[in-house]
C-alpha cells in the first residue's frame, strides 16, 4: 500500500470555481481538474515569485513534492489552453489553514463558515480567538 | 434555530464524548432552541471506507448547523465546509453533558 498522501496546506483558495476558454472552433467537452494546492504552487511560485524551497514549507511538504504539484499544474494548465479545455478547480488534498480558529480560552478549533457573521468561540462564546494561521 | 451534533459513545448525555467523527458510535443532535437532545445511532461505524462522509451526507439531511467533535477526515472536512457547517475540534476526554453544558451557559 502506497503511502498516505500528506495534506498540502493551501492558504488562499482559488476565487473562482473555473476558466472556460470562448471562440474555440471546436468545443472540448472534457475539461481538466486543477487541485486547489496546484493552485496554490502556481500562485506561490509564479505570482508570489517564491523559492520553491520556501514555497514547499510553506505548503508543509518536502521541496520535491513541491515540484511536483508545481509540473502538474503547469502541464495541466498547459494542456488546457492547448487543446482549449476548461478548467475546474477541485479540492484535492489540501487543508485550508486560514479557516481554523482556536480559543484562547478552552484550547477548542473550530472553522468560522460564511454564514457565521459573530466571530467567537462556538463552545464558550468567548471573544479570544485566533487564526491558527498566524506564525 | 440551530442543530448542533455531538458525537457520542453512548447513547445518554452521559455518555462520553467521542473523538471520532465518521466513526464515532452515537451522534447527540442537540437542538438550540428547544434545548432536547436526540440520539441516532452510526450505521456506519464499520463501514469499509467513506464512514466520514456518509455520516457528514446524514449531517447534512438532519440539517446540522454545528458539528462538534474530535477530529473529522478529509473528506468530512471538505462536505461539511461546502454547506457551512461550523466544525468544533475538542480535543479532550469530557462527557456529551458537560458539552452541552458549555453551550448553554453562553
Amino acid at each position: 500500500m502506497p503511502r498516505r498522501i500528506r495534506l498540502r496546506k493551501v492558504v488562499a483558495p482559488p476565487i473562482f470555481k473555473g476558466y472556460k476558454p470562448y471562440g474555440a472552433h471546436v468545443e472540448s467537452k472534457e475539461h481538466i481538474e486543477l487541485l486547489y494546492e496546484e493552485y496554490e504552487a502556481i500562485k506561490l511560485a509564479d505570482y508570489d515569485l517564491m523559492k520553491h524551497k520556501e514555497a514547499s514549507e510553506l505548503m508543509g511538504v518536502s521541496r520535491p513534492t513541491f515540484a511536483r504539484i508545481y509540473e502538474a499544474a503547469r502541464r495541466k494548465i498547459a494542456n488546457a489552453l492547448v487543446e482549449a479545455k476548461e478548467i475546474k478547480t477541485v479540492y484535492g488534498n489540501a487543508w485550508l489553514e486560514k479557516d481554523w480558529f482556536v480559543c484562547i480560552e478552552c484550547n477548542s478549533r473550530f472553522t468560522i463558515p460564511k454564514t457565521i457573521s459573530n466571530h467567537n468561540c462556538p463552545l464558550c462564546s468567548s471573544k479570544n480567538i485566533e487564526s491558527i494561521n498566524k506564525h | 434555530m440551530s442543530k448542533i451534533v455531538i458525537t457520542s459513545s453512548g447513547n445518554t448525555v452521559k455518555s462520553d464524548f467521542d473523538l471520532r467523527f465518521g466513526r464515532a458510535a452515537w451522534f447527540c443532535i442537540f437542538d438550540d432552541e428547544t434545548k432536547e437532545t436526540k440520539f441516532y445511532e452510526n450505521e456506519h461505524i464499520n463501514a469499509n471506507h467513506g464512514a466520514g462522509t456518509q455520516v457528514a451526507e446524514k449531517m447534512l439531511e438532519l440539517k446540522v448547523t454545528k458539528a462538534i467533535s474530535g477530529d473529522f477526515g478529509p473528506k468530512a472536512k471538505e462536505l461539511l465546509d461546502k454547506f457551512n457547517v461550523q466544525m468544533v475540534i475538542v480535543q479532550e476526554e469530557t462527557t456529551v453533558e458537560s458539552i452541552i453544558n458549555k453551550l448553554i451557559t453562553k
